[in-house]
């Protein structure tokens, strides 16, 4: 038994990931239709309030980001910390509560959001007896994450096992933090924060989520898989050393840049706005290090369409790492807080990004967790590459474009001072980016079913490897 | 101690503690155990090549 490391529930979240992965992305494409045709969901009668995309909107963004996010966070770290620490996670019954915790905590959202029961905080909208789950099942990952990393064979930590550790106790604290309310009934609860403060705690809450969750979460992933599918270590650990603590010591202080010209102290903004700015020099030196793994085997990235998947994710952090801290200025803000561009950012990052290095880990994973040599199809991986490549650019262009255009036409005054536009007309001028986005968005969601496809036909041809042995000598 | 000095100076700490990380890094002598601590992930891969199957 202790010879062995534990793939169970490194299985268990790999295919809950595609999944939720799958569930997330059709609530967004339904979201992204009704956007177009707002009334499409009426002909479900008495069923039409639960589609509804007030109520359907926090559905989709609880389960891309904690769902399918979460899911390839829990099998990516739970893999990664057994194997460059060379043991068996702490304890394989804890190890079990946090996978079924954390589907329950998903089922009871998928349950109550759209019954309407709601704390209205923005990716943390799910009310305090969830909020309670929440906790106790992430303490257990902390538990069996740290527990793991102290019964560990090799003396030194992997760069990756920092990055996810530091996610893990960050979102310990955030989410404890931020979910400090009052319950009046079963299903409703008050914040005990008021006002400008809860609004604070509320952004320093929701820009770590995108910080600790969906960063340095996920840039973990990329300190572990980018090296082992390009059979070459990181370009240089000592520059993860730096990126890893640069980002921590930064990126606390960014989440005012959310409420840019609101009633928060003006110097609360612009600290906001300057840490925002700083994060760059970390975000670029980690994505420099992600790609720069691959000089001397650029020519992997021809045929290797896993590789393609985890690069472009590189690109797509660093793209919207730059654009992030751009649209935190606050004169650039002014144009483009509000508007679709905002939308389109967070895709940039939530597709291009933190699902792309998702997926290519995956690919990776999978085989090795059925004891396949490779995926069932190579040529599918890389049919799923392209699909979603042009899928997230035709996403984040229409909406770069959408958000400006709106903008610009909020802001646009006519010689005496009246506004020129009516509000309904810039909602029609969006018409033809909500499309173009509806298309890009549709295509990523069918690379997600074709990617289903691809690890069911694996799956049916291995068989689940329960056996892999932990090495036996003490490496450095 | 008002909040204002404090927070001063945990700013000018967090900031000296941050350029002494990146000078331990980058520090000549730990050279060797960093790089070899970059290979961590393919040591386990030799190690399994060994296993018996």
């Amino acid at each position: 038994m202790e010879a062995t490391y534990n793939y169970k529930v490194v299985r268990q979240f790999a295919i809950m990931t595609i999944v939720w992965g799958i569930v997330g992305m059709l609530v967004g494409v339904i979201l992204a239709a009704q956007l177009i045709w707002p009334t499409m969901t009426e002909a479900l009668g008495p069923l039409a309030p639960y589609l509804s995309y007030g109520r359907i909107r926090p559905l989709h963004t609880n389960a891309v980001i904690f769902a399918f996010g979460g899911s390839a966070l829990f099998a990516t770290s739970l893999y990664v910390v057994q194997r460059t620490c060379q043991a068996r996670v702490l304890s394989d019954g804890l190890a079990s509560f946090v996978f079924w915790g954390w589907q329950l905590v998903i089922l009871l959202a998928a349950i109550t959001l759209p019954m309407g029961f709601t704390s209205s905080k923005e990716y943390a909208e799910l009310e305090w007896p969830i909020d309670i789950l929440i906790a106790v099942v992430w303490v257990a990952y902390g538990v069996l994450f740290f527990g793991t990393i102290m019964k560990r064979k090799t003396q030194h930590i992997y760069v990756a096992n920092w990055f996810f550790g530091a996610y893990i106790v960050t979102i310990a604290l955030l989410h404890i933090v931020n979910s400090a309310e009052l319950p009046v009934t079963l299903t409703k609860s008050y914040s005990a924060y008021a006002g400008v403060h809860d609004a604070m705690v509320q952004w320093w809450y929701g820009h770590n989520a995108v910080g600790f969750f969906l960063t340095t979460a996920f840039l973990g992933m990329m300190y572990y898989f980018i090296p082992k599918q390009a059979g070459r270590p990181i370009f240089s650990y000592r520059l993860s050393i730096v990126h890893f603590w640069a980002l921590n010591f930064i990126y606390m202080w960014a989440g005012p840049h959310h409420l840019m010209y609101t009633a928060l102290p003006d110097w609360a903004q612009s600290l906001g706005m300057v840490f925002s700015l700083m994060l760059i020099a970390p975000s670029w030196g980690g994505m420099m290090n992600g790609i720069m793994t691959l000089s001397g085997a650029w020519h992997k990235l021809r045929t290797d369409p896993i590789l393609k998947f985890l690069i472009t994710a590189m690109s797509f952090y660093g793209m919207s790492t730059f654009e992030g801290p751009m649209m935190s200025v606050k004169t650039v803000n002014a144009l483009s807080h509000y508007t679709e561009w905002t939308i389109g950012h967070v895709h940039s990052g939530a597709l291009g990004w933190v699902a792309m290095i998702s997926i290519g880990s995956l690919y990776h994973l999978i085989p090795r967790l059925f004891g396949r040599e490779e995926m069932y199809s190579v040529k599918m991986i890389n049919t799923h590459f392209w699909m979603s490549t042009i899928g997230v650019v035709l996403y984040i262009a229409a909406l770069w474009i959408a958000g400006v255009a709106q903008g610009l036409m909020w802001r646009a005054t006519n010689s005496d001072g009246t506004l020129t536009y009516s509000f309904a007309q810039s909602v029609n001028a969006m018409y033809p980016f909500y499309t173009i986005r509806l298309i890009g968005g549709t295509l990523f969601f069918a690379g997600m079913l074709l990617m289903a496809y691809n690890v069911w036909k694996t799956i049916a041809a291995g068989k689940a490897v329960n056996d892999a042995r932990i090495p036996q000598a003490v490496a450095a | 101690m008002d909040a204002g000095l404090l927070s001063s100076a945990i700013t000018v700490i967090f900031f000296v503690l941050f350029i002494a990380i990146v000078i331990w890094a980058f520090y000549g002598g730990n050279k060797k155990k960093f790089e070899d601590a970059g290979n961590l992930p393919f040591e386990e891969d030799a190690a399994e090549t060994r296993k018996p199957n």
